[in-house]
């Protein structure tokens, strides 16, 4: 057969495998108004440059007639290519081959990808949209997850993973995406479950719809699975490729650096924090008035929002966003707030980012159902964390810093690199309120006007403690600056952090409260 | 602002302060200590067996009801001396979590 022959024969090979589960199981998929697997990678990478590998992998499942079904690439798309530029390895689960239903062939090519994108050192991206494991192969389908979500594990920390659910992720394959760095949902679009309604209803009679169940909206406000939250499939890749921009491409390589920018006027830095502690204000405005181009980039935006975090770029590098958010249950720390916290100050620290921590909170919160929830266990996280960090730490102490809150926040005590705060801050073991009433408690109860000999000694103990100026007397605050002055502070920390080296002792792995 | 939270006060260290208050914190049930009279479905699940009948004076340690669930038959025993003051539910009964079975006396 001569040559032009042999290359017309693959074409109409890849012709017929690249329709999926063909014309009518794409039309079904457009009605939920999703994008086929491979219009979705094409939107995700740069134009041009998606290389697909196993394109004619087939499966070779003979029970239940399985001999006779031919599933064009076993359901999964694998390849590799770029996003701005950087490496991505990818793999996207066809919904409309046998509903995306991972068989031995199908979770072979995923870790196949995996497996390639460990050894480049590069990042790994999981489109989901499947409906579990393919009931025909049996225990197959059960070793493909376990190989699945080993290699998540083992990367973890060394390549970037991401995961995008954009269909059912029902079972055990929501694992993967649960240990892996970041989850992506799209409203409506998105469904994560260990066991659906159905089973829900047929066991225990308990009738609940899917979105309300594990939707993409419960997964990103109620549960804390989900990190970001889009509206549409084309929304969610653009924070995907928003999100590959400020990481790196592994654990070995800091994130690329930009051009700086400074931050815009509208963010005035000397107008955002009430001088009143009790009053609340948007912390993110705080961050926006400081990071470059005010482009500040939340993650877990609508989970715990009494913590605020994410990326931002200083002088053109990433840095990682960590603030009490008073505007939002007075910014307490919590058990939620304390797992999201602690989560992200870890991935910091494994790729190399530099954390910011911007503090004003009153403290843990109380209440029965918090230690009944183990805020002890979960709080101790963040403590854990920053300590853990060997990144280049930064705080500044805005307003509030009280108790154990104090401590937890990224303090000198817990090795932040440098620690400032502004003549607003409060640094004390509480609140004046709460001081007072404990150290003169007898001079108020004993008063003949305890009211008024309460509000003498709360402003006795304000002027006395709640000021930064106790805290730097000991060097625990590095220096007290002008609000204006923070994004100077903090770029400066930054470039003399650049090479920050410290040893810890060597151990196989800590113990952290989880 | 968001519709899932509404402005309030937090007091901590009696210190108030005025923020959001997120719907968990203020859908928060006050604790109640257990009650070894109230019998309560520990997981969601199928009422087997009903071994008693109103009016029965159990000692602790009985097993009142077997409940199905998690593909366990589970035994719920009686943490007290007592006796049975009403059954809430029928043999066959599905019931979640926290489900009210039966009260002693």
């Amino acid at each position: 057969m001569p040559l032009n022959k042999k290359i017309r024969e693959l074409q109409e090979k890849r012709e017929k495998v690249l329709l999926g589960g063909g014309e009518q199981a794409i039309e079904k998929q457009k009605a939920m108004g999703k994008r086929t697997a491979r219009e979705r990678i094409m939107s995700l990478l740069d134009e041009n440059s998606f290389n697909e590998y196993d394109l004619f992998v087939e499966h070779d499942a003979r029970d239940f007639d399985m001999d006779k079904k031919s599933l064009p690439s076993d359901g999964v798309i694998i390849g590799s290519g770029t996003i701005y530029g950087a490496p991505v390895a990818i793999f996207a689960q066809d919904f409309t081959v046998a509903g995306g239903s991972l068989g031995l062939m199908h979770s072979r090519k995923i870790t196949k990808i995996m497996d390639h994108a460990l050894k480049m050192r590069m990042p790994l991206i999981g489109i989901n949209d499947s409906g579990g494991a393919r009931i025909q192969e049996g225990v197959n389908s059960l070793a493909g997850y376990g190989e699945i979500f080993f290699r998540n594990t083992i990367s973890s920390g060394v390549i970037p993973q991401i995961s995008v659910i954009l269909g059912p992720c029902a079972g055990g394959a929501v694992y993967s995406p649960a240990l892996t760095d970041f989850v992506f949902v799209v409203d409506k679009i998105s469904k994560m479950f260990i066991t659906g309604p159905e089973v829900i209803k047929t066991v225990l009679g308990e009738e609940i719809s899917m979105e309300d169940l594990g939707g993409a909206r419960v997964h990103s406000e109620v549960t804390g699975n989900a990190h970001f939250f889009a509206l549409s499939e084309e929304e969610c890749f653009d924070q995907i490729k928003k999100l590959i921009t400020f990481i790196p491409w592994n654990n070995g390589k800091k994130a690329r650096v930009f051009e700086p920018a400074e931050p815009k006027p509208e963010y005035n830095i000397n107008k955002i924090v009430p001088e009143d502690p009790t009053l609340p204000y948007d912390v993110k405005d705080v961050i926006r008035a400081i990071v470059d181009n005010s482009d500040f980039f939340e993650i877990m935006q609508l989970y715990a929002k009494n913590i605020v975090i994410g990326f931002g770029r200083m002088g053109g590098r990433t840095t990682g966003f960590v603030a009490n958010q008073p505007l939002e249950m007075a910014g307490v720390l919590d058990v939620d707030s304390s797992d999201k916290a602690a989560r992200f100050i870890r991935y910091c620290d494994a790729f190399n980012i530099p954390i910011i921590t911007l503090v004003d909170l009153p403290g843990y919160l109380p209440g029965v159902d918090q230690e009944h929830a183990g805020v002890i266990r979960h709080g101790a996280k963040v403590l854990y964390a920053y300590s853990e960090a060997t990144v280049p730490k930064l705080t500044v102490i805005l307003r509030k810093a009280y108790g154990g809150g104090y401590i937890a926040m990224s303090s000198r005590h817990l090795r932040a690199d440098f620690v400032f705060a502004w003549p607003s801050a409060e640094i004390a073991v509480m609140g004046p309120e709460g001081a007072a009433n404990i150290i003169f408690r007898k001079e108020i109860s004993s008063s003949k006007d305890p009211d008024g000999m309460r509000k003498q000694k709360v402003e006795e103990y304000k002027t006395k403690f709640a000021n930064p100026y106790v805290a730097a007397s000991r060097g625990y605050v590095d220096a007290v600056i002008e609000p204006s002055e923070t994004r100077k502070f903090l770029m400066h920390s930054i470039e003399v952090s650049e090479n920050k080296d410290v040893t810890m002792p060597a151990k196989k792995h800590g113990l952290p409260p989880f | 602002m968001n519709k899932d939270t509404k402005p309030g006060y937090l007091n901590i260290d009696s210190g108030l302060y005025q923020t959001r208050i997120s719907k968990k914190f203020e859908n928060r049930k006050p604790y109640q200590p257990a009650d070894p009279k109230i019998i309560l479905s520990f997981i969601p699940g199928t009422v087997l067996e009903i071994y008693i009948i109103t009016g029965q004076d159990v000692k602790k340690g009985d097993i009142l009801m077997i409940l199905d669930a998690m593909k366990m038959k589970n035994k719920l025993k009686s943490a007290m001396d007592g006796r049975v003051k009403s059954i809430a539910v029928v043999k066959g009964a599905k019931v979640s979590k926290g489900t009210v079975l039966l009260e002693l006396e």
